[in-house]
């Protein structure tokens, strides 16, 4: 974006008229809340705000926000995002996909809109089952789960939505959680960056999945299983009881004990948001053994798709008239005179 | 046409018109040595049609059958529809060259062939067990044999090339010996190669020599043999200036025109597939005229790109061939919905699923007016000719834009590489169709996204403009409004729209281009099958018969007087390289009884193939009407024949002709 002007807005002008569909008590009601939140607080003008999202139950996101939208087809939203953005690369694009949408049917266009760099944020809602279908188990479901189309429990490995982002050349890889009150400020982040950010949203399917993110995403006492990383601070979590330590030996990531604050003495290291390496190992990082990380994995950011094709667009067309007759007329070229040759 | 009416060069010094095909190995450079003899020819002042015949492997295994390339030419001192029936001369640069082309041949033909490559290694992989060139089997021919290797080899010494890189120096020998026979000047292709290889002055220099030897050749060879100069009149044509087209440059050409007509940049959506590439390579060069190209990851992403420009406010443009044309069928469908302006070029080719590649077909018809889900109507247009390809790229644009919809543009592999002198229009002489943004509420203070205006067309409202914040989806819209709406009466509302919005697009009255308004048989046509009607029609009329040709251009909607006008013909003919799709829509939308007469070898109609068809209605022939064009036994084996690399420029880096390889 060239640099925008900030507007000064409510959470209300940001709310359509529109009566919300999701199921009562879906994740999603928070999400909403939480952009809705966010975007006065980066001075988001909704005229020059688009929602773009594929299909499913967070694709309904875009008619809930009083800016410009376009639900679009099944997985194919990056795509539509992509010309958006070529065409009016001031446009300020918010994706919206989920697991389905985007790691499934759409897997092959969030690679690239990733691998391109192409500046809009992309918010991954990732529930972990096909709600808008009634519940057949997801590509990021975990293995044996049950569902309509898998009775006996589901056998493929899931998709790590963050590690494929990093794995497709996305410059910024974030994670939050529905209900979290430090969505906003991880959503921030993304709208900072500038390039393809990637947000991974774990959110309750309170209907066909419920509560399978509970213990690290209930909205009270998950809190020891939650590493929030933060660029220049030490990777704690558990109250500061715990850390993250790197294992040069292995070269693995390992959970250390903390004794008295003193996270230098356990080898606890410090988070470096542009660190490639280190957010490979933390989208890697399983839950159990190790807490989730969320917050801002990595930020590292580099040109943009659509500053390299604009600019080549003008080194190509520097000096070069736009003359339309003159290039019809181009090449080995003859003339017929009208005397020489009459018509018989 | 050309061919039969035509005395062969042996027999005539002015012949009308003569078709040379020039058939070599895919690595012998014949698609190249084809498209500079049509520039020459082009500039001599005749009027012209090629056809370009090659394989879908890029380096097929030198010396085989499915390996040879070809490129055939008509040209005459007379108006030239088609690429010709049957060859007049036949240059072969080896033995499978001969083989695969010779039953195309009109007896007695020239064959000039080049014994240097017909080895036994050579005969052996074209499967010939004696060389023809000395067991007589060539009999009915006129054969002019000679070693066109070691003369190129000999002509080019002074430059100390290599055998190999010398004898990539026979196709402009050869080039020079026909420049000869045509009695064409050599300059321009002296100045071409200088300019072509201007960073390798030897070759450039290797070349022309090899060039003046052919040339030379000519001149000095025994002229009681078959080999004689042959010269063909100009053909008298309107004043101007002319230059060569083929159907992708004339496409891509005309979308610029069109977006410039609009007063809109334009944004390309486009992934690589045989034969439609061409329009995304011609427009990635012309980024001063506004044009943003975008090579996508699939041909889903290549349409859904370009939705998202329209809706950005950009002339959204995606192109394919029929595979990748169905892969974009549901984003279509989007674009219908939403009612987003979009230009989508469907480059057809022999199918169905990969098919024939770079074989022609018109089997996209059903596809492009029927083949989406739901009730999805969408403006269908189809071009007759390179050249025509130009004014119906600007028409789709048109359409698109003053009515709010996807269009599509129809052409086929023979129009995307068949070139054909072009008269340069005009550009200030096409009427401008500015496209119009919303720039305020537009019912008191309200905002009405889906309110439609005379023609049905709802506003464009570009994002980012003030106040105007709206939410399009694929999901039914409400009347007026556009919010979600699945209530049974509002889903009747904005299906009847939509369809009426199509139907109501303004057509111009269907003409005829041959004969009268009535009478006994009207055939017609669409698409790149109107030189071979329009001769074969031509033809039949000079013979008596009471026939018409009428060519369609707007497929879907029809012109409105298009029923009237065929059910005022006793009967209804109907060419078409496919099954018979547009004659079931014919059949369907006025109740006539059309007929049907189908051909799908992957190459184009003859025109001896339409007169006998056309000839029967009126030979008192019982049960006797059109039917299909028998398959040529003779030629099957040209199905799984190829060539070059298909561009005229023969340059060594291989490009895929297979979708997505």
């Amino acid at each position: 974006m060239n640099a925008p002007v900030k507007i000064e807005t409510t959470l209300k002008d940001w709310e359509t008229d529109q009566e919300v569909r999701w199921c009562p008590g879906c994740g999603d009601y928070a999400i909403l809340k939480a952009v809705q939140r966010t975007l006065p607080q980066i001075g988001a003008d909704p005229a020059n705000t688009v929602f773009i999202s594929g299909i499913g139950c967070s694709s309904r996101f875009p008619y809930y926000m009083e800016s410009y939208g376009f639900h679009t087809i099944h997985g194919r939203a990056p795509a539509v995002a992509t010309g958006v953005k070529l065409a009016n690369p001031d446009l300020d694009i918010w994706l919206v996909t989920g697991d389905g949408d985007g790691l499934s049917i759409g897997g092959n266009h969030l690679m690239h809109v990733l691998r391109r760099n192409v500046n809009m944020q992309i918010m991954l809602f990732n529930n972990e089952i096909y709600g808008l279908t009634k519940g057949q188990y997801s590509p990021t479901s975990r293995e044996g789960t049950k569902s309509p189309s898998t009775p006996l429990g589901s056998y493929d490995h899931p998709a790590r939505p963050a590690a494929f982002a990093l794995g497709s050349g996305a410059r910024f890889v974030a994670r939050g959680f529905d209900v979290s009150k430090k969505l906003p400020e991880v959503l921030k982040a993304a709208h900072a960056h500038q390039g393809a950010a990637f947000i991974e949203i774990f959110q309750n399917c309170i209907v066909y999945n419920k509560d399978v993110f509970e213990d690290f995403a209930a909205p009270k006492g998950a809190e020891a299983q939650q590493l929030w990383l933060e660029h220049g601070e030490p990777m704690l979590f558990a109250g500061g009881t715990r850390g993250i330590t790197l294992n040069r030996d292995k070269l693995c990531l390992e959970v250390v004990d903390v004794v008295d604050g003193d996270w230098q003495a356990a080898g606890v290291i410090v988070h470096d948001a542009a660190n490639r390496s280190i957010a490979h190992m933390l989208v890697e990082m399983p839950f159990g053994p190790f807490p989730m990380a969320l917050g801002v994995l990595y930020d590292d950011p580099r040109p943009t798709f659509e500053t390299a094709v604009i600019e080549e667009r003008a080194q190509a067309s520097a000096g070069k008239e736009a003359d339309l007759a003159r290039l019809l007329g181009k090449g080995q070229t003859w003339t017929v005179s009208g005397t020489a040759q009459d018509p018989v | 046409m050309a061919s039969q009416a035509a005395a062969t060069p042996r027999e005539a010094d002015s012949p009308d018109a003569v078709v040379v095909r020039f058939a070599g190995d895919s690595g012998d450079g014949m698609q190249l040595t084809g498209g500079q003899f049509t520039l020459s020819t082009a500039l001599a002042g005749n009027d012209l049609a090629t056809f370009p015949d090659f394989p879908a492997e890029i380096r097929a295994p030198q010396g085989t059958l499915f390996g040879v390339s070809a490129f055939q030419i008509n040209f005459g001192s007379r108006e030239i529809n088609t690429a010709g029936d049957a060859p007049d001369v036949l240059v072969a640069m080896n033995p499978a060259a001969l083989k695969v082309n010779l039953a195309a041949l009109k007896p007695g033909g020239l064959i000039i062939a080049d014994t240097g490559e017909f080895t036994k290694r050579n005969l052996d992989k074209a499967k010939y067990e004696a060389n023809p060139l000395e067991d007589g089997s060539l009999a009915k021919y006129d054969l002019l044999a000679f070693d066109i290797s070691a003369l190129t080899i000999e002509a080019v010494k002074p430059f100390g090339l290599g055998n190999k890189d010398a004898l990539r120096c026979k196709n402009m020998w050869t080039l020079g010996l026909a420049l000869w026979m045509f009695d064409r000047p050599r300059e321009p292709l002296h100045d071409w190669l200088r300019q072509k290889f201007r960073n390798k002055p030897e070759i450039a220099d290797a070349n022309i020599a090899a060039l003046d030897a052919g040339h030379a050749y000519g001149e000095t060879a025994e002229l009681s043999g078959p080999l004689k100069q042959v010269h063909v009149d100009p053909v008298p044509s309107e004043p101007g200036l002319y230059r060569t087209i083929t159907g992708a440059e004339a496409v891509s050409l005309g979308l610029v025109a069109g977006a410039q007509l609009a007063e809109l940049p334009m944004f390309f959506g486009g992934y690589p597939i045989t034969p439609a590439s061409a329009i995304l390579h011609h427009l990635a060069r012309l980024k001063e005229f506004g044009v943003t190209t975008f090579q996508a990851e699939d041909e889903i992403a290549a349409i859904c790109a370009a939705i998202g420009a329209s809706y950005a406010g950009s002339l959204g443009v995606t192109s394919s061939s029929g595979p990748g044309i169905a892969l974009k069928g549901e984003a279509m469908g989007l674009a219908i919905m939403t009612e987003l302006p979009l230009v989508i070029v469907n480059s057809q080719r022999g199918g169905p699923s990969t098919g024939l590649p770079t074989k022609t077909e018109q089997s996209d018809l059903y596809q492009a007016v029927y083949g989406r889900n739901g009730d999805a109507p969408m403006p269908v247009i189809a071009a007759r000719s390179p050249g025509d390809a130009f004014d119906c790229a600007i028409e789709a644009c048109r359409i698109a834009v003053e009515y709010m919809t996807p269009v599509m543009l129809l052409t086929d592999g023979y129009i995307a590489n068949a070139a054909e002198p072009w008269k340069v229009p005009d550009p200030a002489a096409y009427a401008r169709f500015p496209a119009t943004f919303l720039a305020e509420k537009n019912a008191g203070d309200t905002l009405l996204p889906y309110k439609r205006d005379a023609k049905g067309a709802r506003p464009w409202i570009k994002p980012g403009t003030p106040g105007l914040m709206h939410r399009i989806g694929g999901i039914e819209k409400a009347v007026d409004t556009g919010h979600i709406d699945y209530s049974p009466d509002n889903h009747q509302a904005m299906t009847d729209a939509r369809k009426d919005k199509v139907l109501g697009v303004t057509v111009p009255d269907q003409d005829v281009c041959l004969g009268g308004e009535s009478g006994r048989l009207a055939v017609v046509g669409w698409g790149s099958t109107f030189g071979p009607i329009h001769q074969a029609v031509g033809r039949a009329r000079r013979k008596g018969h009471d026939v018409s040709h009428v060519h369609v251009r707007h497929i879907w909607p029809l012109p409105a007087n298009l029923g009237a006008l065929l059910k005022r013909f006793d009967k209804v003919l109907v060419p078409e390289m496919n099954t018979g799709q547009f004659k079931t829509v014919l059949r369907d939308q006025f109740l006539i009884d059309a007929e049907p007469l189908t051909k799908t070898s992957g190459q184009p109609f003859q025109i001896a193939e339409l007169e006998e068809a056309i000839g029967k209605y009126f030979d008192g022939i019982a049960d006797n009407e059109g039917g299909q064009v028998p398959v040529n036994e003779e030629q099957l084996p040209h199905l799984e024949s190829g060539h070059d690399d298909g561009s005229l420029n023969a340059k060594a880096s291989p490009q895929s002709q297979e979708h997505g390889s």
